[in-house]
Order: structure tokens, then sequence, then C-alpha cells
């Protein structure tokens, strides 16, 4: 069923729990570092591999990055608050326990505000935010063989231990209601807006591609009007700002054809597919295990003062919708267009771009318009397509200073999407330069004067405007290389017609 | 006959080596001998390191003929118990899923024995992950208490107290959890400490109950306990329930002697009806023994000690139940079943299922149901509560007192097997340990004599206010010092042994 069709018979219930690894240089409870991409299990010690014996010693800054980012969606900080075990056994962790939080996490009750499109113009929806909390990672599986790609059926699996143990943030929000077709909309535009605020309080790298932020989609259906919720599935693996809003349109239909046909809804966990934006069942939830949380004892409780807490809360830049404002005005956007800068996730990149020399204009020029449909088409979040923004500012620069076409940029952006080097070294390579000297346009622009006789008489009637196919075969004909108001002069020129 | 250099007194072997009248290696190598003649009857030792204790004594000797500074305790020999991480060496928890398992690491108490160049012989036996008051709950051995083979050295850390209480060593490092220090040391006849908790570091401490374990000393003299423990206690910032804090000194205090003006309570719920009378009666002696001293001794009241076995046997287990879960054979250590059909569960299951013990077993399965959604509330959050009433109790009772006395355990060393089907009754030895292991505060024991029925020794336990340590071993001191002489010492030549 199509969603539009399914939100005449339903309201959905959505609900986002989001974990954030925080870019502290050692990891959550003890020194190894934390950097992303080194040989397997090579940045671990006694404590992360969870060895007998082993104590862990909480991160300052980590706890601190936690209340800052709670303090950034307006939450209370709880004052006594507490680590708590979660006892599971699986081998990416190293104590068969995380540590964790429970019924006593960091910061609880806040709020993020969205600005979504809609048919009745821009709307606000307030996402509440139920907690959120400190915790440690796990290590990475990676499954041989098998056709699942998990662990059950693979032939052998190996562990890397280097991510077990980087501190992770989790924030919850409680369930959003009242968000009917916008639903996926509403899911997308607030892990936007929450990465932005994150990138903001530069807590995080807020890669999703790298999994430093990772989203769990919770969603469901109840007949309109109904008091009762529905049962609620939670999607997992969904690693990028479209899957988000996929995985909640997907979930929305499959789970509105389960309920049509007079089916249940079971509660479980699902796997999110990128490549297909739809997703499988995991485990269910009915035998989910039991986690046994009670607070750890190898920790002390975390006291939040009052003066800590006041001391952060000084230090906590402006709310990404208020700096969205200024620079909206220090960029001459309107609210329209900042909008959709927005929504595509692109705030960041313009202002690196506009930092590294390009005009804001020229800057979401780029971003909004060719960058972001080889995105649409790669099915890739921009800033996964791995551009950096300071080449987006010289290949602009290379534009203003007539030494590339805009057909020519086109393929420097490809070069760039293929990681070929700077726009200046794919031009070299790709022998992209402007041919704008008579004697090398001049066979090509001969070839379509005499190709297209008709034109030419048209032309020399005076109808300039007729000059397009001439113009047109010399552009193909150079490939696209040729200087298009050089041509233009010296076509007319040819012709004997005053341009 | 040259004198035997395993009858002196930590402090007396340090003087000798300092002095230059022996060497460290002498002193070891006279400890080595006198372990490979006697432990097989003791069974004391689960592994010797010897080459590395004799090269470790080379270097002490070293120091001592360049007149460099000495540590109290340097050249002086120790036992450790199993339960400790020190790198390269085999570190089993008396459990058979650690068999071969060499941790990579010292523990803090490890470096501070190496810093303060103590001699480690080697490693000692205990109950499996210290679970135990008999030490028959090792994977590996059966431990026997020197003054009667037919009787249990105490647990979890009997090894220890066996070892000590035979001359193998002056010195040895038993955790305590529930008593696990006190009552060996108490049913073998000589001194055990467990210091407040947080005082001594448990990195490399290999878990039990993580709110509870404390590492402390065996020894035969109050001065020699005083004296490790001085050299392991202290701030690690490497265990986040460490205290930043010092006590006053413990060794200043072994050496005063003196209970004028002091004030001393006898718990009125430890003891009595159902103690043994040899126990009680030793108990009662020392009593007095504390009047003469100069003490004044009045009945104090603890009432929730009456429900410390319970709470202790729901939160220790509980602890257990989540710290023993990484043994699961995917790391180190026991590995069963994996011959590439099982899947992970399968060789997770097998491998616990083989690689731990009965009692392991039972208390994880005790833990793993009182932290269980439904029971929590009722098991775990009931106990934790009733705890902190504990922890009150004493409070009060320190506004009254300056420390609390009781008997170390209701009994003296049972016969071995005696209680092996009867977990309760093995329980009950922790009956006057458990209260101030949960309420976190310090206690010693110290022995007070040989039961009349059995002829096997008591200890007196001496309880004081958190960080007040040095209280407990001026009062120990003092008592030690009425007796005229060490108890052990009746059985120096192990009569029994040879």
């Amino acid at each position: 069923m199509k969603i539009l069709e399914a939100m005449e018979k339903f309201d959905p219930i959505i609900g986002l729990e989001t974990h954030v690894e925080l870019s502290t240089n050692s990891k959550m409870f003890c020194g190894c570092s934390t950097e992303f991409g080194a040989e397997p299990n090579t940045q671990v010690c006694p404590t992360c591999l969870g060895l007998p014996g082993s104590l862990p010693v909480p991160n300052k800054t980590a706890i601190e990055s936690t209340f800052r980012i709670g303090l950034a969606l307006n939450c209370q900080i709880t004052e006594f608050s507490r680590f708590s075990r979660k006892n599971y056994f699986y081998p990416d962790m190293p104590k068969d326990f995380q540590t964790s939080q429970y019924d006593e996490p960091f910061c609880v009750n806040g709020y993020l505000d969205v600005l979504v499109p809609t048919d009745e113009g821009d709307k606000t929806f307030r996402v509440e935010i139920e907690r959120v909390h400190l915790e440690e990672d796990t290590g990475k599986l990676t499954h041989s063989g098998g056709v699942t790609g998990r662990i059950h059926g693979a032939d052998y699996s190996l562990v890397d231990y280097n991510r077990a143990g980087i501190a992770l943030v989790e924030i919850v929000t409680k369930p959003v209601l009242g968000t009917g077709k916008y639903a996926g909309i509403v899911a997308r535009a607030y892990v936007t807006e929450l990465r932005d605020l994150l990138r903001s309080l530069a807590v995080s790298d807020v890669r999703m591609e790298e999994g430093s932020l990772r989203c769990d989609v919770n969603l469901s259906l109840h007949p309109k009007g109904a008091s009762e919720w529905g049962k609620r599935t939670e999607t997992k693996n969904v690693n990028s700002l479209r899957s988000v809003e996929k995985a909640v349109n997907s979930e929305i239909e499959r789970q509105a054809d389960v309920l049509t046909e007079g089916g249940k809804v079971t509660q479980e966990t699902r796997h999110f597919h990128e490549d297909s934006g739809t997703s499988s069942s995991g485990r269910s939830k009915e035998e989910a295990e039991d986690y046994r949380y009670f607070p750890e004892p190898d920790l002390v409780p975390v006291i939040a003062t009052s003066a800590w807490v006041n001391e952060l809360k000084t230090d906590l830049p402006q709310a990404p919708s208020v700096e969205r404002k200024r620079l909206a005005q220090e960029w001459g956007f309107s609210d329209e267009e900042m909008r959709d800068v927005v929504s595509m996730g692109a705030t960041d990149l313009i202002a690196q771009t506009v930092a590294a020399g390009a005009t804001a204009q020229a800057a979401r020029k780029w971003w909004l318009g060719e960058l972001a449909r080889k995105a649409t088409e790669a099915e890739k979040d921009l800033s996964s397509l791995g551009i950096e923004p300071k080449h987006i500012s010289e290949l602009e620069q290379l534009v203003v200073e007539g030494k590339l076409t805009d057909k020519l940029a086109r393929q420097v952006l490809d070069g760039l999407i293929n990681k070929e080097g700077t726009p200046s070294e794919i031009v070299q390579k790709r022998n992209l330069v402007v041919m704008s000297d008579d004697s090398s346009l001049l066979p090509a622009i001969r070839a379509a004067i005499e190709a297209n006789p008709e034109v030419v008489a048209k032309v020399k009637t005076g109808k300039l405007q007729a000059l397009g196919p001439i113009l047109g075969a010399v552009m193909k004909e150079t490939q696209g290389k040729a200087d298009a108001g050089k041509v233009r002069s010296l076509v007319l020129k040819e012709l004997a017609v005053e341009g | 006959m040259s004198e035997d250099l395993t009858t002196f007194s930590a402090q007396q072997l340090a003087a000798k080596i300092k002095n230059k009248d022996v060497t460290a290696s002498e002193v070891t190598q006279a400890h080595f001998d006198r372990i490979e003649k006697l432990d097989k009857k003791i069974e004391s030792f689960l592994y010797l390191d010897k080459a590395a204790a004799l090269e470790q004594a080379k270097r002490v000797d070293k120091k001592v003929a360049k007149n460099e500074t000495l540590s109290p305790l340097a050249g002086v020999p120790l036992a450790l118990k199993d339960v400790m991480t020190q790198r390269g060496v085999p570190t089993t928890c008396g459990s058979k899923i650690l068999e071969n398992w060499r941790p990579p690491y010292d523990s803090t108490v490890v470096k501070r024995l190496k810093e303060n160049d103590v001699i480690i012989l080697g490693k000692v036996n205990m109950d499996e992950f210290a679970m135990g008051s008999s030490t028959e709950n090792s994977a590996y051995q059966k431990t026997k208490n020197p003054w009667d083979l037919s009787r249990i050295p105490g647990g979890s850390s009997g090894g220890s107290s066996a070892a000590v209480a035979s001359f193998f060593a002056p010195l040895a490092i038993g955790t305590d959890t529930g008593g696990s220090i006190r009552q060996p040391a108490a049913v073998c006849g000589i001194v055990g400490t467990k210091p407040t908790y947080g005082t001594v570091s448990r990195y490399g401490l290999i878990a039990f109950a993580s709110s509870l374990d404390q590492a402390g000393p065996i020894t035969r003299s109050v001065m020699d306990a005083a004296l490790l423990n001085e050299v392991i206690a202290g701030y690690d910032p490497l265990d986040s329930t460490s205290i930043n804090q010092s006590t006053a000194s413990l060794v200043a205090a072994a050496n005063t002697k003196d209970l004028k003006g002091m004030k001393i309570g006898v718990i009125k719920e430890l003891g009595g009806e159902g103690w043994q009378e040899g126990v009680v009666a030793n108990f009662n002696q020392s009593i007095e023994t504390l009047k003469q001293l100069g003490a004044e001794v009045v009945e104090i009241s603890l009432p929730h000690s009456l429900y410390a076995l319970a709470v202790y046997y729901l939160i220790a287990p509980s602890e257990a139940s989540s710290n023993l879960a990484r043994f699961d054979g995917m790391r180190y250590g026991l590995r069963v079943g994996d011959n590439g059909e099982k899947d992970v569960e399968a060789v997770m299951n097998l491998t616990r299922a083989q690689g731990f013990g009965p009692e392991v077993k039972r208390r994880i399965i005790l833990g793993t149901y009182a932290l269980s959604t439904g029971y929590y509330d009722a098991y775990y959050g009931q106990a934790q509560k009733v705890r902190g009433l504990i922890a009150e109790d004493f409070k009060a009772a320190f506004e009254k007192v300056d420390v609390l006395v009781s008997p170390t355990s209701p009994t003296t060393a049972w016969k071995l097997g005696e209680r092996v089907d009867n977990p309760l009754a093995m329980y009950l030895a922790d009956l006057a340990t458990l209260p101030p292991s949960l309420a976190g505060v310090p206690a010693i024991s110290v022995p007070i004599g040989l039961a009349k029925e059995d002829q096997m020794p008591v200890g007196l336990q001496i309880i004081a206010p958190a960080m007040q340590d040095h209280k407990n071993y001026q009062v120990a001191s003092a008592i030690e010092a009425a007796q005229g002489g060490l108890l052990i010492d009746q059985i120096k030549d192990l009569a029994s042994l040879v």
C-alpha cells in the first residue's frame, strides 16, 4: 500500500534512538586511542578487552560532552546519575555486559524543534527527548561465509575490539505523534537537525557512513481515531539521512499492508537494507533477553553540581536554528532557499565552501544543483559523496576565471567523486582545458558553418538567435571544451555579421 | 644447626637482610626448600615462580650491597593468592576456566609489591573465584590446615593462610569479600586483615563481587600485617572506587600496644548460642584481656547484622553473575566444543558448563535470578536497602565506641569434606565477617588461643570505622603482646608434617 493511502486509514507513531560516537581522544573507560581505521585489535588494553581483573575509569570529557548534548537539547541534567550494567552474551562484548545507563541517565526531558515543509506551508514539529545517556560501544564483528551475513550460518567470524569501549551517547525521543504523512520527513529532519547540532557542539564526527552516527527507527500504526497504540517495530542499520525517511515510509507501508490484510504486526527488530530501501525481520522482541540491569559497582555515581553544569552552559554554541538565521542573512538566502539547504543537510558544506573563498550563491548552486542530483542518483547523502568543500570553491574559481566551462566543470565533479585529486589536477589529468584561441577553434567553426547553410542564411538576415545549432555543433566537436563566448564572436566574425 | 630462616617474622627477615646478616637470595631459597619438602602434604601452592623470585632476590641483594635505601619489606618472601594478576604468571582463580591463562599485566597490588622488593614466591590455592570458606571449591587441589591435616585451612584464601601457617612464607596476600581473609587466618591461628574498602586497589584483582572485594595481608604477626598493609594500600587512579585519602600510620599503631581510654563494643548479635563452645570461651577470655589492658568494654547491638547473610547472598552472587559473564571461551582461557560445527552459543554454553565448578554455578544462578526483571526490587533492590541499614548500624555504634569485637567465625576449622554437600552450613562460617564487609569498614582477625574441645585455633575479629584501620592494629597488637608469644609458634617445627 502506498503511503498516502495508508495515511488515510492509519496514524503513525515514530520514535528515534540515535547513537553518537563521541570524538574524544581516548575511549570511555580506558586510555586507548579512538582513531578510526587502525589495524584490527591494535587499539586495545586490558580494560577495553575486558580481561579478568581490569577496571573502568570514566572519561570526564565524554561525560561533559553528554551534558552539553543534553543542555543543547533543552534537557534537565540529572543531579545524581549512575552507570549500570546491561548484561547479555555476545562475542562483540568483551565483558559480556555493556556499561551503560539505565534508570539514572545523565539527561532527561528535552526537545528539538524541526521545520518541515507541508501542504500548508512550513510547519514546526517539536520532537520531545526522553533521555540522553552515555555508554560504551561494542567491538565490530565480521562474518565470513554463509548467506545471511549474520553470525548464524557464517563459517567463521572475526572480531575487532578497536571500537569496543568508544564513548557512545544514546539520544532517545519520546513517541512522536501527529506527524501523519510527514512522519518520514519529520524523522529525517530530526536526525538532520540533531546531526547539525552535534556538529556545532564539536562532540562527534557525526559521519553516518562511518557509523559515528547511527539511528534506529521505532514505528507503530493504529487505525485513525483509535486510542490504543499499535505494536511497534524497531528498524536498525539505518545509515543515512535518506534512509531514515525511507525506513519510516517503507515500514508504514509494510505495517499498513499487514494490518489491512487482517494480520498482526509482530513486535520485532528489523534490519534495513540500504540498497533496496526495505527491511527484513530480525530477532523477535517477544523472546528478547532480560538485560538484568544493575548499578555498575566498579564506578561511583556522578554528581552533576550546578557549578559544573553552569560552566558547561556558558560554553554552549548558538543553537543551529539561530545560527542558520544568521547565515541565511549573511549569505542572502531567502527562507525557502535556506530551508532547502537545511533539508539537504548542506548547511555546513556551504559554510565550508564559502569559508574556502566561494560566494554563497555559487556554493548553493553547486551543492543543491549538480551535486544534489549526483547524490540522488547515487542514493547517498550529500556529505557522503566524499567531496571536500574547498574543492568546490576551487572549481568555482576556475569557472569564474574562464578556465572551465560549466560542462567541463561537471566533468571535474565526476573526477572529484572518483577521488582523482584536486580540481586543478583533474583538469590536467582529464585534459579539460578551455579552448579559446582562434587557431584551434576555427576549423570546427568553419565545418559547422558549412554543415548548416540554412542557419547561416537566417543569421545573415539578422536573426542572431538562430545561431544555436552552429554553436552546439562547435561545442560537440570540441567535447565541450570551447569557450562559448569566444566561439560566438568568432562565428559572427566568420559570417561577417555584426554581433 | 644454623637457624631456620623460615621461622622469622617478615620484620625480622627484612632487618637481617638490611644488616647483611643474610641475603635475600638465602631467605628466598630457604622458603623454597621448605615448600618443596613439605607442601606435598599441605598443597597450598598452585605455581612456584622460582626463577623469577630468585632473580628478584638477587636484585635486592645488589641494592643491599650498594647500601641503597630499602623498603621495609625488601627481600621478604610472599605467597600470592591466585586471584591477583601477575604479568606472565599463570593466574587461574582456582578455576579450570582460566587454566594456563597468563595475564599480560600486573595488578596494582603486584606492582606495589614489586616496587617494594617483596619477593613473590608463587601463586597459592583458593576456592574457585573466591567462593567458599574451605578452599575445597578449588578445581585443582585440597589444601590442608597445618594444625591438623584432616581439617580445612578456611577459605577462600585457604592457600594463603595455610602457606603462612606452614612457614612457607611470612607474608601472603589474600582477598576478602565476605570473610575470605579473616576466617582462614582465624582457623589457621594467624593474622588476617580486611582493610577499609577502597584503600587497596582492586585493579588486577579478578572480581567476585566488586562492591565487596578487598585485598589484604595474611601474616603470622600483627606488625607484619601492618607492614604489608602499608605496602599495598594507597590511592590508585586505575580503580574508580579507590579512596584518595590516607590513613594514620598502621605500623605506629601496631607499636602502641596500649588500650587506655579506648572504648570497645562487644557485638550482641554475634556469638553466644549455637557458636562453638571453645570459640565462645576464648572470646570471653579475650574480653577480660582487653579490660586488663585498660579498655572499657560495653555491649553494642547491631540489629540489622542478623540479615547480613541473606543480604550478602543476594548482592555478592548478583555481582558475580555479571562479573563472571566474560568467561565465555571467546578470548582467553578454556574453550570447549569449537569443532567447526557448533554455533557461538553452544561453544559458550559448553565452555561454561565444563569450566565452572558447582559452587560457582550455584552463585551465578542465584545472582541471575535475583537481578531478573520482576525479581530485582524484591531481591537485589531490597538487599541494597538492608545493606544501607547495616552500614547505619555500624555508624551509630562507632559514635559510642572506638572499635567493635566478635569471634571471627562461629567454629574452628572443620574436617575436610564435612560441609561440602551442605552449602548453607558452609555459608554460616561467614556469619560474623559479613556485616563489616557489607558496611565497607576495616576488620582484622587475630589469634586468641585454641579451643579446648579440638585444640584448633580461634580468632578475635576487631572492627573499626572506615579509614581508621590503625585502631584495629592497635587493639590487635595489644592482644597479641598480652599473650606473650605467637600462637602459631606452637607448630613452628611442624611436627604433624615431618
